[in-house]
């Protein structure tokens, strides 16, 4: 019985690990949203929340707060257990993609040394897929729940972009794993740390398809045709209220930082800090400094998103889909090509 | 037809080139334009604690106003109501009586005087009616109120402190007046 023999250390540290990622990612979130209007209001030469507290950063809270005491809604037409099964289902899917971002090195705690990665599994990149196809199950429960045309429309529309663009993502990352020969993100990370260069040197194309599809996967604009305000009136959280859609704009902002850090790893090098030798401070050290470096390439990425979001304004549906699969797909399936290719020659 | 301006551009319908079509380089170039504005110079004022300036010729709340002795200019006239194209004034005329010299500068005063500001419509023509330069308009807009009753300025809404016994109100009203 393997089971039994897990000691309780382990136990204990995974958990500590675990609840320290979630809230972290729950925290990042809030703060996420509040970096959004902040981003937003500069761009567009103006203050944005500066109100609560020193340089608005109580904004955050207060938003939560008023979500929290917002009255809970649940329309009569709607059919109850999914409507609450969809915001909870969204946000568990996308909570559970941290379980395996490699967060930094190791660190050595109480004589014990602790892998800084809830899960390290082999095949951790199916796994971040798997979850991430589930994430599309929270939209598309509450939409249908909600017993509403324009939440049913715009769920229908979530799911088809998700499954347009989850080909292209795949199909770019082959080519990724072609290079790599590993599907576990902490071998992945190693191999850069080591090697000389970061993935995106070897896969640029790969990493644009990605990049391109990852902003789909999380609805965010140019691609936020679910939430499409002036055509679906608010898409798939049209009938929700309070904290239930509080999850549902908490489950974007999560998915997010999730495919930051997913891309962070796979394409930047994860925590690895350029031009600075690890070895020359003390392990500890060396790990927490790679966990800022992954944090700020986190926030570099989601600065990119919001950028982006600001900049340009949204597709239309036709041009969504003759994106996803006259483009995205063709362009991925030529990068695999040439990868390979590329592989033979220097064999 | 003949064009009114020479505005109007023929719409180009060149198929895009390659690079065009690409997309890529015009997000990127759209994506350095909105970066450039997050150096911009901001023109936001924060309102309660920064405020806007008035223009020099301003109209705003109305003032009733004093000579030097602190007596009150106006006479009751009716003038500035005729005036008044809102017919938003409306007053009261009373005589003085002995032991009112101080208070009041001629033998007739308004006993009532009241302007409704929902009606004003702050042209300034009461300011140019008044023969006795009583009534001026300052540099003050009425603030917000809940009844409808508030807007209806009264004499002790309206007249300017009295530079002999309020000293410091009179001058602090005389700097807020143009």
């Amino acid at each position: 019985m393997t089971i039994l023999s897990l000691d309780l250390g382990f136990i204990i540290e995974k958990l500590i690990m675990i609840a320290i990622v979630v809230f972290a990612s729950l925290g990042i979130a809030l703060y996420t949203t509040f970096g959004e209007r902040k981003v937003a209001a500069i761009l567009q030469d103006r203050p944005g929340p500066s109100r609560a507290g020193p340089f608005g950063l109580l904004q955050p809270l207060a938003d939560g707060l008023k979500l929290i005491m917002k009255e809970e809604i649940i329309p009569n037409a709607a059919s109850k257990w999914l409507f609450i099964l969809g915001p909870g289902l969204a946000m568990t899917a996308s909570l559970m993609t941290c379980a395996v971002i490699p967060w930094g090195s190791a660190v050595d705690v109480f004589g014990r040394h602790v892998e800084l990665q809830i899960a390290d599994v082999n095949i951790g990149i199916l796994y971040v897929f798997a979850v991430v196809s589930m994430g599309v199950y929270g939209i598309m429960i509450g939409g249908w729940a909600s017993n509403n045309k324009f939440s049913l429309m715009s769920a229908l529309r979530a799911a088809s972009q998700a499954i347009s663009y989850e080909l292209a993502m795949g199909l770019a990352l082959i080519a990724l794993l072609m290079t790599t020969g590993s599907l576990s993100l902490k071998t992945i990370v190693e191999q850069q740390v080591q090697g000389n260069y970061w993935n995106v040197v070897y896969q640029p194309l790969g990493f644009l398809i990605f990049f391109i599809t990852a902003m789909a996967e999380c609805n965010r604009t140019p691609f936020d045709l679910p939430e499409a305000e002036n055509e679906l009136n608010f898409g798939y959280h049209q009938e929700y209220s309070s904290m239930k859609l509080g999850f549902y704009l908490f489950a974007e902002y999560i998915n997010m930082i999730m495919s930051s850090a997913i891309m962070a790893s796979m394409y930047f090098g994860g925590y690895d800090l350029p031009f600075f030798n690890e070895a020359s401070v003390a392990p500890n050290i060396a790990a927490l400094i790679g966990v800022g470096t992954l944090l700020i390439k986190i926030v570099l990425f989601i600065f990119l998103f919001m950028w982006i979001r600001w900049t340009i304004p949204r597709f239309r549906y036709d041009q969504l889909m003759g994106l996803g699969w006259k483009t995205m797909i063709p362009l991925a399936l030529f990068n695999m090509l040439l990868t390979g290719a590329v592989i033979l020659a220097k064999l | 037809m003949q064009a009114l301006t020479n505005k109007a551009q023929a719409v180009n319908r060149k198929p895009m080139t390659f690079l065009e079509r690409l997309y890529l380089i015009n997000i990127i170039k759209g994506m350095m334009i909105t970066f450039s504005h997050m150096f911009k110079k901001q023109p936001t004022i924060r309102y309660p604690e920064q405020k806007r300036e008035f223009s020099p010729v301003f109209r705003g709340l109305h003032v009733l106003n004093r000579d030097e002795e602190g007596r009150e200019r106006c006479t009751a006239c009716g003038l500035c109501a005729v005036a008044c194209p809102a017919e938003a004034i409306t007053m009261e005329a009373a005589e003085r009586t002995d032991g009112e010299e101080t208070l009041y500068r001629e033998e007739k005063y308004a006993a009532k005087y009241e302007i409704n500001m929902l009606r004003c419509i702050f042209c300034g023509l009461c300011e140019d009616a008044c023969p006795k330069d009583a009534i001026y308009l300052s540099e003050t807009f009425a603030p917000a109120n809940f009844t409808r009753k508030g807007f209806i300025y009264g004499k002790s809404d309206l007249l300017i402190p009295n530079p002999l016994t309020e000293a410091g109100a009179f001058a602090e009203a005389k700097g807020v007046e143009a």
